[in-house]
């Protein structure tokens, strides 16, 4: 099985803070680490690697040259190639133009499966991965807690907040990983040296891939951003076991009791 | 000279520190008040590969250098130094001797699956006439045919209960004095090989620190570590390269209680105000980083020049030295800016603070480095 994982270089977002005038993030000598997401569903494609003869998987980014440094974490987690899309062309993409550029990456390399994270850290958008499957026009399969290898197909259970689906998907197809599909595991010293001293980190510019200009970078970018803002903590909730009839009263007492009504 | 680590080491401390934090971190007062042996930590971290990082891939190690070990050694000392020393003496003390003076068969036999972390290593020197006078030996060794026969006991031994392989010095010629002393490897389960109970100590806890009893032992022939009567020198190398493991722990420890410290003081509020904002805290702070980075510094160097194939001896003893006087000067002032909550066991530095002792200690008391380094400049 070819397996591709797209990875994005993010701001440790935990180290982060918030300029208290501007509500801008500071991302001055804030670390850089693989988005949680991404590391995950690079985990568990190496796991799926191991358990399946003869696959490979490749790490695909789009970024800035600092990012070969998480690029050579993938590879010491155990990618068998590093891919960094780097060229000032991509400068300013929004989650469009960048899944146009990585989908135009992916479809120069054969592959069964893609797998990117559900969603970035910095931006939180949850977009790119999927809209990389619309421009392969391969099924994708969202939110992925578990993957199960079958011939042919991959049953996946894709988690929510209150309940999980399993989903059997043939392949090719994309996965979008949450971070609980699989613990990255430690590096290792002798790969983190391997990965450093004996292996490369492909760079590729836009002469590389096949895309119209026109889907490139800031020009290839409709999203407008109107204001950012910190997400507001959402409280823990509570539940409460009614019988028929009764949940209108205690809602409605609970209301009350917070002042909202 | 290039003060700046190259970014593999870099990785390499973001992995140690990650499994530092979450794997020994959360159980190191256990460790502590527990006298518990990290059994699982120990497991983990061969899966992780921290149990063979400067063994050559050919013998299923790491590959990785002595620097990279260091590094390993003092980030798991940051969060429990009982972790720490398991893995330097099963790294300086069992698998260095082996790779550096096994034979091709010895190593195969043993460092895979010690560099595996499969089987855990210790090393037996130390005897209850025998400290720092290391030549006092008693234990002895008398080959009958295709064997030894080991007799005497080995104290204070780090990973004893633990162990599967022991590196042991014992006297085959008593009249040769230090040119009598031989190594051998000693496997767990040789016939008149015996575990006494763990002792109890002031820090490292968890370390199952044991005596090592030989009555009428069993050796193979073939288990004779390097040449007869050439045990001393071996043992003395030996602890060249564990000096750099040790002095790594107390660099540890050390950072260890400088980041407790930096971040109580942040929050610890007298007299209206963090304690951090008063100039007594802040020019003690700045004293222990400075002390910290100056032991790094030596620490550092020491196993740059041992992974060069340069003499090290010297820059080892300064090393172990210096870091473990820093240990304990760096330990004693984060319980003093901690005031009565350092002195109590939750908060961490206590524990750090016993721990620091031994490292002026073990493997070479600070006397000891200090003749080493006097006597090369005396030479």
């Amino acid at each position: 099985m070819k397996i591709i994982v797209t990875i994005k270089q993010v701001p440790d977002t935990t180290e982060v803070k918030l300029d208290p005038v501007t509500g801008t993030l500071i991302r001055e000598g804030v670390p850089s680490i693989m988005n949680p997401d991404d590391k995950a569903g690079l985990e568990a494609a190496l796991q799926l690697r191991d358990k399946i003869p003869g696959s490979t998987v490749t790490a695909l980014s789009m970024g800035p040259a600092q990012a070969s440094v998480m690029m050579r974490e993938a590879l010491a987690m155990g990618a068998d190639r590093a891919i960094l899309l780097c060229d000032r062309a991509f400068a300013g993409s929004d989650t469009l133009a960048t899944s146009s550029s990585i989908a135009a990456a992916i479809r120069t390399l054969e592959f069964d499966l893609v797998v990117t994270g559900r969603q970035a850290i910095d931006g939180d958008t949850a977009q790119v991965g999927p809209q990389i499957a619309e421009h392969l026009h391969i099924p994708n399969v969202s939110y992925a807690a578990e993957i199960v290898p079958e011939f042919g197909s991959l049953k996946v259970k894709r988690m929510f907040d209150d309940r999980y689906q399993w989903q059997r998907v043939k392949t090719p197809c994309l996965l979008t990983a949450l971070s609980e599909l699989a613990q990255p595991r430690y590096l290792a010293p002798g790969a983190v040296f391997r990965a450093w001293r004996e292996k490369e980190v492909e760079t590729w510019n836009v002469s590389n891939i096949e895309i119209d200009p026109g889907y490139l970078g800031l020009a290839g970018s409709p999203t407008k951003v109107k204001k950012s803002f910190p997400k507001a903590v959402k409280p823990a909730g509570c539940v409460v076991a009614a019988e028929n009839g009764e949940a209108a009263d205690i809602i409605m007492k609970k209301l009350r009791e917070h002042f909202i009504i | 000279m290039d003060f700046i680590l190259k970014p593999e080491y870099e990785m390499c401390r973001d992995s140690y520190r990650r499994f530092a934090e979450t794997v020994a971190a959360p159980i190191a007062i256990d460790v502590d008040e527990q006298e518990l042996f990290p059994l699982d930590t120990v497991n983990q971290m061969g899966k992780a590969g921290f149990m063979g990082i400067p063994i050559p891939a050919q013998y299923g190690g790491q590959g990785a250098d002595n620097l990279a070990y260091a590094i390993c050694v003092e980030e798991l000392s940051r969060v429990c130094a009982t972790t720490g020393v398991i893995v330097s003496a099963h790294t300086s003390l069992c698998m260095a001797p082996i790779l550096e003076n096994g034979t091709p068969e010895q190593k195969e036999k043993y460092l895979p699956k010690l560099a595996s972390g499969k089987e855990l290593g210790a090393f037996g020197l130390t005897e209850p006439g025998a400290g720092t006078d290391a030549a006092g030996q008693k234990t002895t060794a008398v080959l009958e045919g295709d064997h030894y026969v080991l007799n005497g006991s080995k104290i204070f031994i780090t990973n004893g209960r633990y162990a599967n392989v022991y590196i042991i010095m014992a006297m085959t010629d008593p009249s040769k004095g230090t040119r009598g002393i031989s190594a051998f490897i000693v496997e767990k389960g040789f016939e008149g090989f015996d575990i006494g109970p763990a002792e109890k100590k002031m820090g490292i806890r968890g370390s199952a620190t044991c005596e090592l009893i030989m009555k009428d032992c069993i050796v193979p022939k073939e288990n004779l570590l390097g040449v007869e009567g050439k045990g001393f020198s071996l043992a003395m190398k030996t602890l060249d390269g564990g000096r750099i493991g040790i002095a790594a722990q107390a660099l540890g420890i050390a950072q260890g209680a400088l980041d407790k410290t930096v971040a109580y003081v942040k929050e610890r509020k007298q007299f209206g105000k963090s304690i951090a904002q008063f100039q007594n805290t802040q020019f003690m702070l700045a004293d222990m980083a400075t002390q910290v980075e100056a032991a790094r510094l030596l620490v550092y160097k020491a196993a740059t020049y041992k992974d060069g194939k340069l003499p090290y001896s010297v820059e080892a003893s300064r090393a172990k030295l210096f870091a473990a006087e820093t240990a304990m000067s760096v330990t004693t002032k984060a319980v003093q800016l901690h005031g009565g909550y350092g002195y109590m066991r939750e908060y961490e530095v206590e524990r750090m603070m016993r721990d620091a002792k031994i490292t002026e200690i073990y493997e070479g008391t600070s006397e000891v480095q200090k003749m080493v380094i006097s006597s090369a400049l005396l030479k």
